[in-house]
């Protein structure tokens, strides 16, 4: 992956608006957070392949973090913290947060066709 | 420790969970002739850790670790399957259709010996419940046919709530096997071994940071009831 770029990632977000994606979104801190640290707490949360329809997107931020919103008809998909992207061979977007040991901390994935699964 | 077995499976659910837990053990089985198999659960495809710099990404991380687990089964010279669930999932599996499986393969392998996590002991979900479901389906065999099955625990507690490992394997002289399986598992090792690898850390170095921390292989052998 490489490091954002909001006009090129704006660009291929507007290519999913109005039609039946799926959406990975993923939050975690490891398994073993609070095996290494007593005081940390285990959280994360994933949906891989939820079918969805947004009909806006966007997304904001500075100094390599970005926030990235989706607006659904009913709803909303926010992601936080997102520093990396690409573009898979499966036409896929992949958004990435990852920290300083290169650990993945959040996703947001948007595809035409559903992720592997 | 080890003595004379027909063959051992060894069940986890991660890719890099045999090396860093029985690659010694591993080593000594095949040093003796014994034929191993691993079962492993999952391919890790929900790890975080994607290398540093990073290799990989969600999407082309099972990929790799498949890679990387085959290279770490061909180093401990092991046969491998894979059971094909999905990463953090296990636990919510049926536990008994997960046994089910399990047992298909002990019926056709038949092994001697079984080893897989400690249920409850194991730190990640799918260890625990990985363990339970391995332990279910030893416990399904009839008595004639069923292995001895080692338990591995990896809580920081276990030493106090269970006692003393009745398997405490010294692997030291199997050392450099057991760091060359854990480092086929490029994209993770970085992240694991982060608390004691500096960048350019020499690799006697981290041998010996490594062999400190898991040079000891503990199981405990698991009673079934009747
Ligand atoms: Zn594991």
């Amino acid at each position: 992956m490489k490091p954002v770029n909001i006009t090129e990632v704006q660009t291929v977000l507007e290519q999913y608006m109005n039609k039946t994606v799926y959406v990975h979104l993923e939050t975690t801190n490891g398994a073993y957070a609070s095996h290494v640290n007593q005081n940390a707490y285990n959280v994360g949360a994933f949906i891989r392949n939820a079918e969805v329809k947004f009909t806006n997107a966007k997304i904001v931020g500075s100094n390599g973090t970005y926030r990235v919103g989706l607006k659904l008809e009913m709803g909303w998909i926010y992601a936080e913290g997102i520093t990396d992207w690409t573009i898979t061979d499966d036409d896929q977007l992949l958004l990435a947060g990852h920290d300083r040991e290169g650990r993945l901390m959040v996703a947001l994935q948007v595809s035409n066709h559903p992720f592997r699964y | 420790m080890i003595l004379m077995e027909k063959h051992v499976v060894v069940i986890y659910p991660h890719p890099d969970d045999e090396s860093f837990g029985a690659a010694g053990s591993v080593t000594q089985f095949r040093n003796k002739g014994i034929p191993v198999t691993y079962l492993c659960g999952t391919l890790g495809e929900m790890g975080r850790n994607m290398g540093n710099p990073t290799i990989a990404n969600r999407e082309t991380l099972p990929k790799i670790r498949k890679q990387e687990l085959l290279a770490a089964c061909n180093v401990l010279d092991m046969e491998v399957e894979m059971l094909g669930y999905h990463d953090k999932t296990l636990e919510f599996e049926d536990r008994n259709t997960v046994a089910l499986h399990i047992k298909e393969y002990l019926d056709k392998i038949e092994p001697s010996l079984v080893i897989t996590f400690y249920p409850d002991y194991a730190v990640h979900p799918d260890h625990n419940a990985l363990g339970a479901a391995a332990i279910e389906a030893v416990g399904m065999m009839d008595i004639e046919k069923r292995p001895v099955l080692w338990a591995q625990a990896i809580t920081h507690d276990f030493h106090e709530v269970l006692g003393k490992p009745d398997i405490i394997n010294d692997v030291s002289a199997e050392m450099d096997k057991k760091l060359e399986a854990i480092l086929c598992h490029k994209s993770q090792v970085q992240g694991l071994l982060s608390q004691f690898m500096q960048p350019g850390m020499e690799q006697d170095v981290l041998k010996q940071e490594v062999a400190k921390r898991f040079s000891l292989e503990q199981f405990y052998i698991w009673k079934f009831d009747e």
